[in-house]
């Protein structure tokens, strides 16, 4: 899966502060001035050669011999009027009216004759000093408003919504001039006798006129016709939806009770299991609390394949764990670096316990990293048999109740220590594992033997070996099954576990567990299953789909979890990198050789991807520094950065499950954003007064 | 509905049984909600008076009585005859005294359901007064207005209540005084902050019903304050466009109210950008046609006075082409595609209470409000007044609307016409054209409306100006005889407009007309008009006779035939203690008379009159220094035929010496008139 497909929904914290300083953009909100700038001045090259301009191109005098008409002469703003203003307004004060007094203040296309004034040709619009009278494309004007001369203040306001054009004269509103205006028009003027000067006031200064009550009508006034909008809407269906909406939203951010007070006072059903929100809130709990390490580790328990089958989201988890050991916060430094290591949840009784055997990907080290503690120090090949291991102690754990967990309570205390070694062999195993890619190994009767046997025995190496390559070779299928075509392997996630489904009730024959698996593996997963059936499964009432299978035993231990872990959430103890512990240190390095690793073999196998690439440059960099808080990149420290990672994680989780990745609402909410910027560019000024975050009162 | 059912409960409600009664009540509440036949058929049945009857009883218990005051509050929420009704019935005293007994009896802490008692008794007010049927309270005594006043404080349901019942209650003066003395200032002020909408309209109807035209109650409202922003600032607030259109247009009416009454200035920026914007907006075409209607009377009442809001007004929006609209929108008269007011109740001030409740009158509401529009902005700018006149059809709407109209649209006409007759230009054409003297003169002589005559006679005056086209046509349909009568009436406006009208007739007319003029007034009226209490009067009264003793030839006329009584009514007003103005006329009228070759023997066959003459010539006061110095030139003029006689009397009378010492006068004008009359001495 890309993980940098645009899913962080929390925007950078950059762009906050930048409205009020600058009049103008605070005028018009809504507008992107990267795609449409405002206009700010007159444009010294959009200008007839009679046209001067000062003070910072505001003011605009003639220079011309002012005999007749054909000595006029009009400037235009530096951008056209964005249609996000909605409501846009400009006010023009008559510093001198001349020798006559021609002066026209309006609006023009692009590439009007600027020998004229405004409103004599098409796509120009004018209302004129002289006579008071509105040119409307015309060389003949209408009878509009009163005249104007030295010393008074004309106002031109252009309604991007019904699109029409106003005047105001000396803060009094004069009345619609113009009608059916084209799109893209610029802010113009034009003078015809020496001596006229006249002074624009963009939205700089405050205004005469009060353009703020206006814009508050028509806001009010859009909002009116969005709230008034006729929705089809029989048999309550859009109500449902809409109650749909929300109770979906809670759930998918794990609000557990208050999903089913609002079931339950909107009379829904509540179909979403509990036990799946409240571990997709645990989980979250814990990468919000920097603890990555066990977050990961807790995935993988609860949903076995989801992060070896994304391999991006993986090593976004992991370089979030290795930001996260700087940081202090990751429980492997912080195991070390102060004293009493509590039992991470992982080594609770792991939930895939039926039947999963997992993959033994590079993202494994955490589990990897607990079992090692039995195989001590040996090196790589050990590496892979402890997978299989954990996976046996686990099946012990489950079958022996009570039993299994003490024992893998202690297992951890002995990983913290080893956590270095660990590492090291994570990382020379992952090099090894792609050295071995191709090496066809017949793991069935091996795996399906360790599997089996209950008691926690260092599997013989030569096995232990084999079974690794079926599973670097499986992994590598699955590797390249992603690579070519990402939707495949979702389906394939699909499929499996919809076998699953089936394979629970009378262990049959033919359940791809590891759907990468190929044809070689086929019969010792099978088997696998078979045993594991008669092992767990039957204890539980017959789960379905493996994931959720289990979840409501362990529940009651992760919560006891959950309340120790909301007393550690924040970060940056003693404001020293990885809490000043050497040790921590060293295993910081370390697990960053290993995601360094990681990064290697992801860009061989799935090729470049430059938001990895990014991702783990700013994770390195923090290094750099003596004190990475205060550095360039000391951003990547911030709690909040833990959001987006948090996120993605949710909506991977969610996804395996065939649940929508992002709640309906939040899509609905960006397919509104995006629509408005759409409304934006197509020219609807309705855009500039339909703020998503207005109606969702989010403070702007 | 089954009658022996029905009739079943009510027979209940007599009973003496509490519990029975009140079973009867609650069955009586649950058929009369929402059914405005089951109400009147109720109110037939005569159960009001036991229901009053239940409110009085001291010893019943108050749950009753809310129940009852519940089901009262019902019934006056129907129709407008079911509110008078229960006015009819009495109710409104015996709300007052349980309105009264309740504050009193519960005291600081009342009951839960006491306070719930009193509530309803509110709402049962409230929906009473907004019919607009109801008088105020009885005597408005202090004590009552402090309780409601009090009331109007706390819960958002209770300050409804009492700000619709103040709002429609107070009507005169008087009432207004009392209201702000009791301390109702205060509480629309604190009501206007109020979160509610349902709290503010109401509050701001009472602000507008308090302060119309009321300069002492509208200056103590504009300094009032609440929350640290005083009252037009709020009301300012509460006219953003963004606020509700009902609270946006009662905001611009308590403003122009402010306005009007002096308490804020035409060139207050709430007043000139804000109030007029917004009226001026609420005119336009998109709004209902109430909207319009309000927004054109009150922008009418808001422009009336001030050339500068005139100015603005007419430059905004469009406004004259706006108004045009409702002129058109008027002449097909299908019945408007809005819903009617009785399914969406109009929340407009008291002012203008159920003024919209039948859509076939709309269009003549909008024609009235077009037409005060019109004649406000036409006041005083020539400009505008010709913009006013181009308008399309207008002056055939003046026209028809003069003849054919509703007294209220008639009076509009007639305003508008008669701000359009101040134009020099437009007497000569357009109501030359349009034979606009017709109509008026047919008004002046059909319609008691005295308002509507007044506004008809003064426009006449101008009509009737010398250089006035129409002054011929008017004078044949009788305008002397007419005018002359109404010289007697007793409203002082029309005897002005009239005597006005008369010296505006006189001035450089024909004989005949000043024979008419004389001949139908009679010189027992002139006396008496020159007797009039108001001074506005006598001045045009002997601005008549000026006007009439003009040119040589008919001085002497008149002179022969008036001459005695003329000298005693001048003599009468030298006497007399009036201003120097007035005095002034009469000496001009003497020189008018000197100016007669017959007629000077009028004056100098009077000594006495020769010795005021001579009085004035000394008196500290220029302008009537020159007025009789004037009148002494006239007498001694050289060319005249006897001048040396009658310079040698004066002279002998020492006004030569007058003269001369007059000489030594250091005022311009003075100084001429007296230089003249000396080079006439030999």
């Amino acid at each position: 899966m890309a993980t940098g497909s645009g899913r962080c929904s929390v925007e950078p914290p950059v762009f906050g502060s930048q409205t009020g300083q600058d009049p103008i953009k605070a005028l018009y909100p809504m507008v992107n001035e990267e795609e449409t700038p405002l206009p700010r001045c007159w444009s010294s090259k959009d200008k007839y050669s009679f046209i001067g301009l000062s003070q910072n191109n505001l003011r605009v005098h003639y220079k011309g011999h002012g005999k007749n008409h054909k000595d006029a002469a009009s400037v235009r703003a530096t951008h056209p009027i964005p249609a996000a203003c909605g409501l846009y307004y400009y006010e023009v004060k008559i510093v001198s009216k001349g020798r006559d007094g021609y002066m026209g203040i309006g609006l023009s296309s692009q590439g009007v004759n600027m020998n004229r004034l405004p409103g004599w040709d098409k796509n120009s619009f004018g209302y004129h000093g002289d006579d008071g009278h509105s040119f409307c494309s015309s060389g003949s004007g209408h009878p509009y408003g009163p005249t104007f001369t030295t010393g008074d203040v004309i106002g031109c306001g252009i309604n991007l919504i019904d699109n029409v054009c106003f005047y105001t004269k000396n803060g009094h509103y004069l009345g619609v001039a113009f009608t059916d205006l084209p799109p893209q028009l610029y802010p113009t003027v034009g003078l015809q006798t020496p001596g006229e000067v006249v002074d624009a006031n963009f939205g700089q200064a405050p205004f005469v006129f009060d353009i703020g009550e206006m814009m508050r009508e028509l806001q009010c006034r859009v909002r009116t016709t969005i709230q008034n909008f006729p929705v089809p809407d029989t048999h309550g269906q859009w109500q449902t939806m809409l109650h749909r909406m929300v109770s979906t939203y809670l759930v998918h951010h794990g609000y557990c009770a208050t999903a089913e007070a609002f079931a339950r006072s909107t009379s829904q059903d509540f179909d979403e299991e509990l036990t799946s929100i409240k571990n997709r809130q645990k989980i979250q709990k814990l990468v919000l609390g920097g603890r990555m390490g066990e977050a990961i580790e807790t995935v993988q328990q609860l949903y076995p394949g989801l992060l070896e089958n994304n391999h991006n989201l993986l090593f976004m988890l992991k370089v979030r764990q290795f930001i996260e050991m700087v940081n202090g916060t990751d429980t492997e430094v912080r195991g070390i670096s102060r004293s009493p290591p509590r039992p991470p949840p992982s080594t609770s009784p792991p939930c895939w316990s039926n039947g999963r055997t997992p993959d033994p990907l590079p993202g494994t080290s955490c589990s990897a990293g607990s079992s090692t503690n039995t195989t001590s120090t040996t090196p790589v090949i050990q590496q892979h048999t402890s997978v299989i291991q954990s996976t046996k102690s686990v099946i012990g754990g489950s079958s022996s109740s009570g039993g299994g967990l003490s024992s893998t309570a202690t297992t951890t205390t002995t990983t913290t220590s080893t956590t270095t070694t660990t590492t090291t062999t994570t990382e020379e195993l992952n090099q090894r594992n792609s050295a071995q890619d191709h090496c066809p190994g017949s793991p069935a009767t091996t795996t399906s033997a360790t599997n089996g046997a209950t008691p926690v025995i260092h599997p013989p190496p030569p096995t232990s070996n084999t079974s690794s390559s079926s599973s670097s070779s499986s992994s590598s299928s699955n590797l390249q099954d992603s690579d070519t075509e990402m939707e495949c392997v979702e389906t394939n996630n699909s499929s499996n576990s919809s076998h699953l489904h089936t394979s629970s009730t009378p262990p049959t024959t033919t359940t791809n567990i590891t759907p990468q698996a190929s044809n070689s593996t086929t019969t010792s997963s099978s088997r696998t299953v078979t045993v594991q059936d008669s092992t767990s499964v039957h204890s539980e009432a017959a789960h379905s789909n493996g994931f959720s299978n289990g979840f409501s035993r362990h529940i009651d231990m992760q919560d006891d979890c959950d309340e120790a872990m909301e007393v550690e959430s924040s970060s940056a103890g003693g404001r020293k990198m990885c809490g000043g512990n050497p040790a921590a240190i060293e295993r910081m390095l370390a697990f960053g050789r290993e995601v360094q690793h990681m990064s290697q073999v992801l860009r061989r196998d799935l090729g470049k991807n430059d938001h990895n690439k990014k991702i783990l440059q700013d994770a390195f960099s923090l290094l750099a520094y003596n004190d990475p808080w205060n550095s360039p990149v000391g951003w990547q420290l911030d709690p909040l950065q833990r959001e987006p990672v948090c996120q993605s994680l949710n909506s991977a989780i969610l996804e395996s499950h065939q649940l929508p990745r992002r709640p309906p609402l939040e899509i609905c909410v960006a397919h509104t954003r995006q629509l408005i910027n759409l409304m934006s560019r197509s020219g609807l000024g309705s855009c500039a007064f339909a703020s998503v975050d207005s109606v969702l009162g989010t403070p702007q | 509905m089954d009658v022996e059912h029905s009739r079943a409960y009510i027979d209940q409600l007599y009973s003496n049984d509490s519990q029975k009664c009140f079973q009867a009540v609650s069955e009586l509440k649950f058929a009369v909600i929402g059914s405005v036949r089951e109400k009147g058929s109720i109110i037939e049945q005569g159960v009001v008076v036991r229901l009053l009857q239940i409110l009085r009883a001291p010893d019943l218990d108050v749950l009753l009585k809310t129940e009852v005051a519940t089901v009262l509050n019902s019934l006056a929420k129907g129709l407008p005859e079911h509110a008078s009704a229960l006015v009819q019935a009495g109710i409104l005293p015996v709300l007052w005294e349980q309105l009264d007994a309740c504050t009193g009896g519960g005291g600081g802490g009342s009951s839960s359901s006491g306070g719930v008692y009193t509530q309803m008794l509110l709402c049962c007010l409230r929906s009473i007064y907004r019919h607009g049927c109801a008088p105020p309270p009885p005597a408005w005594d202090h004590k009552l207005l402090s309780t409601l006043i009090h009331h109007g404080y706390h819960p958002p349901s209770n300050q409804e209540c009492v700000a619709n019942i103040l709002a429609h209650a107070c009507k005169t003066c008087e009432q207004q005084q009392q209201l702000v003395e009791a301390g109702g200032a205060d509480l629309v002020a604190c009501m206007l902050c109020s979160p509610v909408t349902r709290v503010q309209l109401p509050a701001l109807h009472c602000l507008t019903a308090m302060c119309y035209n009321n300069e002492r109650v509208s200056n103590v409202m504009a300094t009032k304050s609440y929350g640290g922003k005083a009252v037009p600032d709020l009301l300012a607030g509460l006219m953003a466009r963004d606020r509700p259109r009902e609270m946006q247009l009662a905001a611009a009416t308590a403003l122009t109210f402010l306005h009007r009454a002096g308490a804020l200035s035409a060139d207050d920026p709430k007043i000139i950008y804000k109030t007029l914007q917004c009226l001026v907006r609420f005119c336009r075409r998109d709004r209902e046609v109430w909207e319009r209607v309000e927004a054109g009377n009150t922008l009418a009442y808001l422009t009336e006075r001030s050339i500068h809001l005139q100015r603005t007004a007419a430059m905004t929006d469009h406004l004259i082409l706006t108004m045009n609209d409702y002129l058109k929108d008027t002449t097909p008269s299908t019945p408007p595609p809005t819903p009617t007011p009785a399914t969406h109740p109009i929340s407009v001030s008291p002012i203008s209470c159920r003024q919209y409740d039948n859509p076939s009158t709309w269009p003549e509401l909008m024609l009235e409000a077009a037409l005060k529009v019109y004649a406000s902005l036409g006041a005083n700018d020539e400009d505008i007044r010709q913009r006013v006149i181009k308008t399309d059809g207008l002056m055939n709407t003046i026209v028809a609307s003069l003849s054919a109209a509703s007294p209220p649209v008639q009076l509009a006409a007639v305003r508008c016409l008669h701000s359009l007759s101040r134009s020099v230009q437009t007497l000569r054409t357009t109501f030359q054209d349009h034979m606009v003297w017709r109509p008026l003169m047919t008004v002046l002589k059909t319609s008691t409306n005295e308002e509507l005559v007044a506004v008809s006679s003064s426009t006449l005056c101008n009509l009737l100006l010398e250089f006035s086209p129409s002054k011929e046509h008017i004078l044949d349909q009788g305008a002397v005889e007419f005018l002359c009568g109404l010289t007697r009436r007793p409203h002082p406006g029309l005897r002005l407009n009239a005597v006005w009208a008369l010296m505006n007739m006189a001035f450089q007319a024909e004989h005949r007309v000043k024979m008419s003029i004389l001949h139908h007034l009679g010189t027992d009226q002139i006396f008496r008009l020159l007797s009039d209490t108001d001074v506005h009067i006598l001045m045009k009264t002997l601005g008549l006779l000026r006007n009439l003793l003009s040119t040589k030839a008919h001085i002497d006329q008149i002179m022969q035939n008036h001459g005695k009584e003329i000298m005693q009514a001048i003599i009468l007003i030298l006497e007399g203690e009036h201003c120097a103005e007035v005095k002034e006329q009469a000496l001009c009228i003497l020189a008018n008379i000197a100016d007669g070759d017959v007629a000077k023997a009028a004056i100098m066959s009077n000594e006495d009159v020769l010795k005021k003459l001579m009085n004035y010539m000394v008196i500290p006061n220029v302008k009537l220094q020159i007025a009789a110095t004037f009148c002494i030139s006239n007498l001694i003029w050289n060319v005249e035929e006897g001048a040396a006689e009658r310079q040698n009397k004066l002279r002998e009378m020492g006004v030569y010496k007058l003269l001369q010492n007059l000489m030594t006068t250091t005022d311009t004008g003075l100084f001429d008139k007296v230089k003249t009359a000396l080079q006439q001495f030999h």
